[in-house]
């Protein structure tokens, strides 16, 4: 786990995040994710073999509701909260170029 | 006053919801200038609501137990048609289209709303200073931090805007700043309060909770606003014990346990030692049995906390798209808006945390991080299951050090991290703890001490407190209160 976070690294993170950082932020993620995972990697010391992974404190079903109607959030709140609605649907920018369409 | 007795003086009529309101919004008024700790003052929405309780009671309704109670909402609670901002850019102007849960039942016991409180950007943060409108200050001294990320609802509380305040604790987000403001904070067991409408950071370790200035109200706010909700599928679906009857019961014979690895001496304070020691001496007065237990794993909380609350994180914030809600900022194709959206819409800490997270997840990592710090929650919560084989509840400090200068740890995220260490373990386990007031240190400032019990054990929890707070006795006020 000894990996140490480059450059290269936090661009490639901060493309799966879509973040579009500015190069002063690439720089100082690049130091300070470096030194918070240093310290994070202290689990590496603790001995976990065949100890199960507890990724919720509760042991949880799934929850089902009846399938009943029932009335739900107003459609047009929904939408009027929107950044850009048409036709009652989320607007956004083209997501295929042209020659890809 | 504490909400108990606006609730009688309300019920009885000695005095009305409005007056009482009046009074507390003449007080913000007047403090929030040097504290900061709304992001919106709800001046109209909060005579309306108190003017609504006078009227029932006029025309001889049944009153509900918070009739009239002031309570400042921390600004990550959707309240229909209301801000809720989350601290952050990207939701500035967002007015959600329902109530959280927790604000319909505050609402129907007739709590009066009077601010939506600071925090840290999203609840990430330690010191309410990752706001994007501008850091909450520490009642008590107004150079220093209120702690976070709940820290406008501690401020809150311990300058007098309310009785009442709710919180959300992720990693200590309640406890920490109550400790630094003087007042008592409370995380529920995982699952006991439902966070139906409590914007999702964590989604493993989040719980909403209460501040108050004294036990038995926080006690009364928790109890008006657990149980089941059908609405939150991590909701428990039982009744819980009642906390109030008991309260006072005493501690005669109980086991209680100091936890070593969360007792210093390297990193704490030794006046914050030195407290812990006077809550063990309080406890023996009164009766209980007090050792050493080790909880070995705990140590390794903090590291596993940091790769397993940023993953999921950086899952829960993905919904920041600029699609649906909140902010958006154009650009030419979708991939372009939302990273442009997302890049102005979030500050630095949150920023951080998407990264760690979506880094920790990421092909090639994701077992050596996430899956190993899943496994050493497994450890802990082994840990405090074998504590409490021998103890009822444990006790430690709840954070470190008392209340550190703005701008002190801004720079160090690593540093800011580590005034979690004591609160972060219960997290993990999904277990409930408390922080109370225990006394101040030489510059003045509060020093909290946390009472730890196993998972729903809520009312041996509030027991075990509420005989330190008798012991204890703190009734130290802020002195900026003091001078009016």
């Amino acid at each position: 786990m000894a990996h140490r976070i480059t450059h290269e690294d936090v661009l490639h993170v901060a493309n799966l995040a879509r973040l579009a950082l500015t190069e002063r932020e690439v720089d100082e993620f690049t130091v300070q994710l470096g030194a918070i995972l240093e310290h994070a990697a202290q689990v590496e010391a603790l001995d976990t073999e065949g100890v199960p992974p507890t990724a919720h404190p509760l042991p949880l079903v799934n929850v089902l509701r009846a399938d009943v109607l029932r009335p739900g959030v107003d459609r047009d709140e929904i939408l009027a909260a929107a950044p850009e609605a048409e036709q009652h649907r989320f607007r956004v920018p083209r997501i295929l170029a042209e020659d890809e369409a | 006053m504490t909400a108990r007795e606006i609730a009688a003086q309300v019920r009885s009529g000695e005095r009305s919801a409005r007056e009482i309101v009046d009074e507390h919004l003449v007080s913000i008024e007047l403090l929030e200038p040097e504290i900061h700790a709304c992001n919106l003052i709800l001046v109209e929405e909060a005579r309306a609501q108190a003017d609504a309780v006078d009227a029932a009671r006029a025309r001889g309704d049944e009153l509900g137990p918070l009739a009239g109670v002031p309570i400042a909402l921390k600004d990550n609670l959707c309240t229909h048609h209301v801000p809720t901002t989350c601290s952050s850019r990207i939701l500035a102007d967002w007015r959600p289209p329902y109530d959280a849960t927790v604000v319909t039942k505050l609402r129907e016991a007739g709590a009066v709303f009077v601010a939506k409180t600071n925090l840290d950007e999203f609840a990430m943060g330690s010191s309410t200073e990752n706001s994007a409108f501008g850091p909450t200050h520490n009642p008590w001294d107004v150079t220093r931090v209120p702690g976070g990320s709940s820290g406008g609802s501690a401020a809150a509380v311990a300058a007098g805007y309310a009785p009442l305040a709710l919180g959300s604790d992720t990693g200590g987000s309640i406890r920490q700043p109550a400790a630094l403001c003087g007042v008592v904070g409370v995380k529920p067991t995982y699952g006991r309060v439902s966070r139906y409408g409590l914007v999702a950071f964590a989604s493993s370790l989040d719980q909403i909770g209460p501040f108050a200035s004294d036990v038995e109200d926080a006690a009364l706010l928790l109890e008006t606003m657990w149980g089941h909700d059908p609405c939150d599928s991590t909701s428990i679906d039982s009744t819980p014990e009642p906390i109030r009857p008991a309260l006072l019961d005493g501690v005669e014979g109980l086991r209680v346990g100091i936890i070593d690895e969360l007792a210093g001496p390297d990193g704490f304070q030794p006046e914050v030692l030195a407290a812990l020691d006077r809550a063990t001496t309080v406890l023996e007065a009164a009766g209980a049995k007090v050792d050493h237990v080790g909880v070995p794993s705990a140590a390794y909380g903090l590291s596993a906390y940091y790769l397993i609350a940023p993953a999921e994180a950086s899952s829960n914030l993905a919904r920041y798209d600029g699609v649906r809600y909140g902010l958006r900022v154009p650009a030419d194709g979708v991939a372009e808006m939302n990273a442009a959206t997302r890049d102005v819409g979030f500050g630095a800490e949150v920023k951080r945390r998407i990264m760690l997270g979506t880094y920790a997840l990421s092909a090639g990592y994701y077992d050596a991080y996430y899956g190993q710090a899943q496994r050493v929650r497994t450890l802990i919560i082994r840990d405090f299951e074998r504590a409490y084989e021998q103890f009822d509840v444990l006790l430690s400090p709840t954070s470190p050090t008392t209340a550190f200068p703005l701008g002190a740890k801004a720079g160090d995220p690593l540093a800011m991290y580590l005034s979690d260490v004591c609160t972060i373990p219960t997290n993990l386990a999904g277990a409930p703890a408390m922080s109370i007031p225990a006394g101040l240190d030489a510059e003045g400032l509060p020093i909290g001490i946390q009472v730890l019990a196993p998972v729903l054990g809520e009312a041996v929890m509030f027991r075990a407190a509420a005989a330190l707070e008798r012991g204890l006795e703190f009734t130290a006020r802020p002195k900026l209160l003091e001078a009016r």
